[in-house]
């Protein structure tokens, strides 16, 4: 089974010198003063272009893209409900599968592309992607993830990670925090068979455009999970957005992977990683955090990690040979 | 909130969508900026792009009349600073705005 | 040619939207609606229907996709009933709002709790404000006709709305009866493909489902009612159409024995085909009764209900649901509230039967028109009572 090798099959990458200039984003839009969802989701519609039919959760992006009358969509865009997203998705494709089959409308070549937060995502939008996954719809899914649902007001979901202080996880006498570690929604989407998962960082952007335009080219669904820094929603300065965005990888918090038919690739293998301490240290949602929560972070991501170069091993039998 | 209606109803599009896509671009985002704004010092730029890649809000354009280098519109720059935070060369730095003077120069000048 | 077939109900109804030559259904399944998706999903299977039969995984995802479908310019069908009418709540306001003319059969069932699966109106009932044309049938002819009649309704111009054609579940869906199934080319001179005002179009690229300010909303809300109230003209219209091309017609409220009626019972859906047997049995007796059966719900038939009852020195109003905590039910509710809008002070008395599958016989519509007559002859408040409950 190698749908998306195949698929893949001479793909052709973007490069410095190739970043596509169109803006299916257009400027105007209400995002945060260094917003790094919204230059997240710049990034990916770059890479999808203007043959795209987005489908958007309720959510910062949704809000910030729409304020009737003003739409910062330069393609085609529905909106419907927060947890619906990948169902609405589903039937944008089906209703184009089968008036392209029946002959009612030439094929344009347009990508479905799905864009929900972590809320959407993880929490209240889990059955509907779930199911559009199984069911095997040929869109894209991607999750802008700000790591707790900031729109209403920086509350926890399940991406929010162990020890972050949100207004429904705050710190305080009796609490530290998030008290669960952060849901693996790769791992999750992975689990369904689909083709193509891959995790991303605005802080690399050409592998984050790079593994946007092969979830469009690779049949069936794909996923792509979005590291998307808040500064509004972590309390850390604006001009630090794409510094947590390079952090985060760089300590292999968040490390950056496609799982390509399966097999487990990395993106970027952090040989020497930063302490976890660099990371937390500059946002305020973790300031609460003594040295012994620190330490039990560091544990769980050098845990994480171990695992994750297990499952490259593992899915990768002709390289473990060696 | 609101104690008026924006637009007479049967003037709404089907569904209340917006069949004019982009709409939002007429919207003045530089206006939230606060009293600074980013210069570029183009001796020190390599025209490596990050600042146009690397900004949210689209603030930074190719510059057609000069080859290689971005050009910073003043209309839709939030002030957020990644791109002084990532410009590789330091190229980019702050500059005091006074609230009258918001609609300044572009950068280079 | 139409072809008289003696079919079960449910799939009358799939036979309908494979007739209409549906692009998209996109459905969970839930008693008693499952047969007319399965048999949907066997057409597609078979190749006599060529759609994208979505099975999705839940009725909240059905419509969701829905939505999308049918913004992307396919023509959708779906059907539900109950719980999981009840689980699409939220979307199918959204539905309408946006002006996605889907059509959903839904078979009606008591909504839970305490869970139960068989016919009642509360499911529907609960719908009221969704902003749906809404329909009723009231036999398996009607089921096929109204669907038909909801595709052409939903998708022309003037309207632009979703549109649900209710169907009593179990005692229609799964009931096996005669009715004239038309041809492909009759349904094609009826009812064309579908062509949306707006679309999903990358080289017309608009948004659909923006954040609709306060200085936006009432207006939007203002448009969609407005389309809501003139589909009444569009309904009757392309019942006309319908009646011209099949030879079948219909009225948003239909009349019985009604001319000469002292009393008229008013009823929704199968019960008034059971009702018209009892009337016939008490006009045999000399009793002056007739019935108004209303099949245009939504948008509601002012003008035609009043002319329908005029004349009638008390109406017997039959509601199939509760609404718990307002003195009637909610359908009296509605009439009361428009006879009085009128300054019409016709006695009224109202009637909840028939909950959860409980059976409502001729005997019982006997034993409601002596009640009712009994409170006419007093005077008096108009009352609601709950028919059948065992003290």
């Amino acid at each position: 089974m190698s749908i998306a090798a195949e698929a893949l099959k001479g793909f052709e990458k973007i490069t410095p010198k190739s970043i596509p200039l169109v803006e299916p984003l257009s400027r105007g839009h209400r995002g945060c003063q260094g917003c790094g969802e919204v230059l997240a989701l710049r990034m990916a519609a770059k890479a999808v272009g203007s043959a795209m039919i987005a489908v958007s959760a309720t959510g910062c992006m949704e809000i910030i893209t729409s304020p009737y009358p003003q739409t910062a969509w330069e393609v085609p865009w529905i909106h419907v409900a927060f947890e619906n997203t990948a169902a609405v998705a589903s039937g944008v494709e089906a209703g184009r599968k089968a008036l392209i089959r029946k002959g009612r409308w030439a094929d344009d070549g347009a990508k479905v592309v799905a864009f929900a937060g972590d809320g959407a995502t993880a929490d209240i939008g889990m059955q509907a992607l779930s199911g559009a996954l199984e069911r095997g719809h040929d869109f894209t899914y991607i999750c802008l993830d700000n790591e707790a649902y900031m729109n209403t007001g920086i509350q926890r979901s399940s991406s929010t990670p162990w020890g972050a202080g949100t207004t429904t996880s705050p710190a305080g006498k009796k609490s530290k925090g998030q008290t669960t570690w952060k849901k693996n929604m790769a791992a999750i989407a992975a689990a369904h068979n689909i083709p193509y998962v891959a995790t991303a960082s605005p802080a690399f952007h050409l592998d984050l455009m790079n593994k946007v335009k092969k979830a469009i080219t690779v049949p069936g669904p794909a996923y792509v999970h979005i590291f998307s820094p808040c500064p509004t929603g972590w309390r850390c300065a604006p001009e630090d957005s794409l510094k947590t965005a390079r952090l985060v990888v760089n300590t292999r918090i968040f490390p950056l992977y496609e799982v390509i038919d399966g097999r487990y690739v990395l993106s970027r293998d952090v040989k020497k990683p930063k302490p976890v301490e660099d990371y937390l240290k500059i946002q305020r949602r973790f300031r609460h955090l003594g040295p012994e929560d620190i330490a039990v972070i560091q544990k769980r991501v050098d845990q994480d990690w171990q695992r994750l170069m297990a499952l490259v091993k593992a899915t990768n039998p002709e390289a473990s040979a060696e | 909130m609101a104690d008026e209606g924006l637009v007479p109803w049967r003037q709404l599009a089907l569904g209340c969508a917006m069949p004019e896509a982009g709409s939002a671009k007429r919207f003045n985002t530089g206006d939230w900026r606060g009293r600074r704004y980013p210069v570029t010092d183009r001796e020190k730029c390599i025209k490596c792009g990050l600042c146009w890649i690397v900004c949210p809000d689209m603030a930074y354009l190719p510059d057609e009349g000069a080859q290689g280098f971005y050009k910073w519109d003043s209309y839709y720059c939030k002030g957020c600073g990644i791109c002084i935070a990532e410009c590789p060369k330091q190229a980019i730095d702050w500059r005091e705005e006074k609230e009258e003077d918001k609609y300044g120069p572009a950068c280079g000048s | 040619m139409a072809r008289r077939v003696g079919l079960e109900v449910s799939l009358a109804c799939a036979e309908a939207a494979k007739l209409a030559n549906v692009d998209v259904v996109a459905a969970y399944p839930i008693t008693p609606q499952t047969h007319i998706v399965e048999h949907l999903a066997e057409l597609v299977a078979d190749g006599h229907l060529d759609a994208e039969f979505v099975p999705v995984e839940s009725e909240h995802s059905a419509m969701s996709a829905c939505l999308g479908s049918s913004a992307a310019g396919a023509r959708t069908f779906t059907s539900s009933s109950s719980q999981g009418l009840a689980l699409m709540h939220e979307i199918l306001f959204i539905a309408s709002a946006m002006r996605l003319p889907i059509v959903m059969a839904v078979a009606n069932r008591a909504l839970s709790g305490p869970l139960n699966i068989w016919n009642d109106h509360s499911d529907i009932m609960a719908e009221r404000d969704i902003g749906w044309v809404q329909t009723f049938a009231e036999n398996g002819q009607e089921v096929l006709d109204l669907t038909l009649h909801a595709f052409k309704v939903a998708e022309d111009a003037r309207v632009c709305l979703p549109m649900i054609v209710n169907m009593d579940g179990f005692l229609l869906t799964h009931v096996i009866e005669p009715m004239y199934m038309p041809d492909q080319s009759e349904v094609d001179a009826y009812l064309p493909a579908f062509a949306p005002q707006q679309r999903l179009d990358i080289a017309k690229p608009i948004s659909m489902g923006m954040v609709g300010m306060p200085e936006v909303y009432t207006e939007a809300k203002k448009a969609s009612l407005e389309a809501l109230l003139g589909s009444y003209e569009v309904v009757k219209e392309h019942w006309a159409g319908f009646a011209k091309q099949f030879g079948r017609s219909y009225k948003p409220i239909e009349s019985y024995r009604a001319e000469d009626a002292e009393v008229l019972f008013v009823t929704m859906g199968s019960l008034g085909e059971t009702c018209m047997t009892a009337i016939d049995e008490l006009r045999e007796q000399g009793v002056k009764v007739g019935s108004v059966r209303i099949r245009l719900w939504r948008p509601f038939p002012v003008e035609d209900f009043l002319a329908a009852i005029k004349g009638a020195k008390g109406l017997i109003v039959i509601d199939r649901a509760l609404s718990p905590g307002v003195p009637t039910g909610p359908v009296a509710t509605e009439l009361m509230s428009l006879l009085y809008a009128k300054g019409l002070k016709v006695p009224v008395h109202n009637f909840v039967a028939g909950l959860g599958g409980r059976d409502v016989t001729r005997a019982d519509f006997k034993k409601m028109l002596d009640k009712a007559r009994e409170a006419f002859a007093a005077g008096g408040e108009m009352t609601c009572e709950m028919v059948g409950v065992k003290e």
